[in-house]
């Protein structure tokens, strides 16, 4: 095979690399959207705020830190420990940051969704537009918007192995496939999470009364489904989805602000695979990821660069004009 | 006491068809006027009317337009940040190419090229809908920045990348540029503030703003009652991007001055005026401008009490200023969902019957 072949051929892993990475992002609205039917903008936000508590709770940040000196004039920035980890993996602190989200996701439940029943899907999106913002100055005033560093024990960097054993197929031209350690952890976590996830929802009893809600509240509650706990499961499932989501983002590019807008990221993902399918997330970011990096190799260049930030979307679109319900989303039936 | 119909006899259809039908209503509305047009010029200095009163009028233009497409249409759209900025460069690529032309029709010209662009991107809202169509749109606001990010041709190659406003003048006083006055920039918007919300007043009251509201309530019944789906929607859209570029000529022109795109036409601004249709009310002219004062002032009146009032630094400032506006949004969509034009019409009512509430 040729290097320009094999190249070709290390954008596309790379791409579907990156999908997986959309992918994760996009789990968590989908998951949202079937179970209330409420379009959560604030994924992407959860996932930074989740990100920044593991961080917080790992290095030991005093909360509200920048706040308080402000207010008291004190100099407060650490309590001056760190959580244990386990062979590098912050355990102890994940943990922690599985329960905030949990008392994240009942709060929401309490103080925003019990208020907003029975409201417009537009009025609900709105609301968690709202909460997006207030969770994005909450987290910053909480836990300080200077870029942290995100450590979970995962290896970084290129996989040398892969380098090393792909090196010279296509010639000397060819230095090997370059695929970053941290996306094959994620490719793996976010299987594992699919599965445990289709498992859930087949085989607990939860799991059938979360498909229950997701197919008919009123059916739902008439046969003793509590809606509000229901909600609180399944915020708290993408809470806990976000954190993974966070842990992946943040290891990659740092923690910091730019974290929350990976939820733009996950919206053509979300469109192309329909809003109501688990597999059709997946599908949808593997489609995006190397649709992007492949238009980005060859057409990028000529056209003045980083079309990945619109690419997506107009891809989406187009496919859309043809499927307006996307990949694998239910038929929309409309009557009068 | 107010808002009384009580002895105002109408005796042709013109009156009993007019905007105001009831006389107080009426009066109060041409004090409004008089006192936008005949007080407030000769009292504004140059920090009210920069950060309140230009960003109201020209933040009014853009909300009127979103809630035509949203609010009378029922298509959202988060695509707003980014026919502003189509507004904003058709205004900066004809004030170069043609510098004789007066600026007034350097503005409506420019929201009439937005007009075109929001056609196109119209155009696959006759086959998506819903929440589908308010992503899709997202993608005219992140192309069109890309757009005017990348094409040198759009910002004359100029090396920063930015836009600068000429100076141009109206009847002998500066309108655009560092050196315009406060009370020219004001009078300026706010004839436009005027003439649109005349516009928009007019046209929905009228055949085409029923035929929007009949695909807002439900677009399949709509087209069985023979209105047509393929003329109600793209004509939303282009009546609502011809607004918005108006509004994004003007902030611009008159408001920045000068203008990078990515910083001044970014998501967050097609967010802010979603907001504003919100919490002031969709589906109303008067909940476009009490949304617009509402999240115009906010910020303004939280960096003053938090930076001014308590010395907190800025950074701390900017933050809360998120988390209030955030928590501020929320709660107004749990009180009142329908917004302050929901408000203002139980005041109305209330008003109606005061000092006898029964």
């Amino acid at each position: 095979m040729s290097a320009e072949v094999l190249y070709t051929f290390e954008v596309i892993l790379n791409g579907l690399m990156a999908g997986v990475m959309y992918a994760l992002v996009a789990l968590g609205f989908v998951l949202i959207f079937k179970a209330s039917g409420i379009f959560n903008y604030a994924q992407g936000v959860m996932a930074l705020f989740a990100a920044l508590t593991l961080v917080g709770l790992q290095n030991g940040q005093v909360p509200f830190a920048h706040l308080l000196n402000a207010i008291f004039g004190t100099d407060m920035h650490y309590f001056g420990w760190k959580l244990p980890t386990i062979g590098g993996v912050p355990v102890l602190a994940i943990v922690l940051a599985v329960f905030v989200m949990i008392f994240f996701a009942w709060a929401v439940e309490r103080l925003v969704l019990k208020h907003l029943v029975n409201q417009e899907p537009i009025i609900l999106f709105m609301a968690t537009i709202g909460l997006a913002y207030f969770m994005e100055g909450f987290g910053d005033l909480m836990w300080g918007s200077d870029i942290k560093k995100l450590d979970v024990g995962l290896p970084q960097g290129g996989n040398l192995w892969l380098e090393e054993a792909t090196a010279g197929w296509g010639g000397d031209a060819f230095y090997g496939f370059y695929i970053d350690n941290l996306d094959i952890w994620a490719t793996l976590f976010a299987a594992i999470l699919v599965i445990t996830l289709v498992l859930f929802s087949q085989y607990t009893k939860t799991g059938r009364a979360l498909r229950a809600v997701a197919d008919d509240h009123q059916a739902a509650l008439s046969v003793g489904i509590s809606l509000r706990s229901i909600w609180v499961i399944v915020w708290s499932i993408a809470g806990f989805v976000a954190l993974v989501a966070g842990i992946m983002w943040g290891a990659k590019l740092g923690v910091q602000f730019s974290l929350s807008l990976i939820a733009l990221k996950a919206l053509p993902v979300l469109m192309l695979g329909g809003f109501t399918s688990i597999p059709g997330a997946i599908v949808g970011g593997l489609i995006i990821g190397v649709g992007e990096k492949l238009f980005e190799f060859s057409i990028g260049p000529l056209i003045g660069g980083a079309t990945e930030n619109w690419f997506a979307y107009v891809l989406a679109l187009l496919f859309l004009v043809f499927r307006p319900q996307g990949l694998f989303g239910e038929k929309i039936i409309e009557r009068v | 006491m107010f808002y009384r119909e009580a002895g105002d006899f109408k005796t042709s259809y013109a009156a009993d068809g007019q905007t105001f039908p009831i006389a107080f209503d009426r009066w109060r509305y041409f004090a409004v006027l008089a006192i936008a047009f005949l007080v407030v010029p000769f009292t504004i200095n140059e920090y009210v009317a920069s950060a309140v009163l230009i960003p109201f009028l020209i933040w009014s233009i853009i909300a009127i337009g979103l809630n035509i497409l949203t609010g009378y249409c029922g298509q959202v759209s988060l695509g707003t940040g980014g026919f502003m900025a189509v507004g904003a460069y058709a205004a900066y690529k004809i004030m170069t190419a043609a510098p004789e032309l007066n600026i007034f029709f350097v503005v409506l010209l420019s929201g009439g090229v937005t007009a075109l662009v929001g056609l196109l991107f119209g155009l696959p809202s006759l086959r998506i809908k819903g929440f589908y169509l308010a992503v899709a749109t997202l993608a005219a606001q992140f192309f069109l920045v890309w757009l005017f990010n990348r094409v040198p041709w759009f910002y004359n190659n100029s090396a920063s990348g930015q836009i600068n406003a000429p100076d141009r003048t109206l009847g002998g006083f500066l309108i655009t540029g560092p050196n315009a006055t406060p009370e020219a920039k004001y009078l300026f918007c706010l004839v436009f503030v005027f003439g649109m919300a005349w516009l928009a007043r007019n046209l929905t009251r009228g055949r085409l703003g029923r035929s929007w509201m009949a695909i807002r309530d439900m677009d399949i019944a709509a087209e069985i009652i023979g209105v047509n789906p393929l003329k109600a929607k793209l004509s939303a859209f282009a009546v609502s991007s011809f607004f918005v570029g108006v509004g994004g000529a003007l902030f611009f022109t008159v408001y920045l001055g000068a203008v990078e795109v990515g910083e001044a036409f970014g998501i967050n601004k097609s967010f802010l005026a979603l907001f504003m249709i919100i919490i002031g009310g969709l589906g109303s002219i008067f909940g476009s401008f009490a949304g617009a004062a509402f999240i115009v002032l906010l910020p303004v009146f939280m960096k003053n009490v938090m930076v001014g009032g308590f010395g907190w630094p800025t950074d701390i400032a900017t933050h809360f200023e998120f988390v209030i506006l955030g928590a501020l949004i929320i709660v107004f969509l749990i009180a009142e969902p329908h917004g302050l034009a929901a408000f203002w019409r139980t005041i109305k009512e209330k008003l109606r019957l005061w000092p006898f509430p029964h």
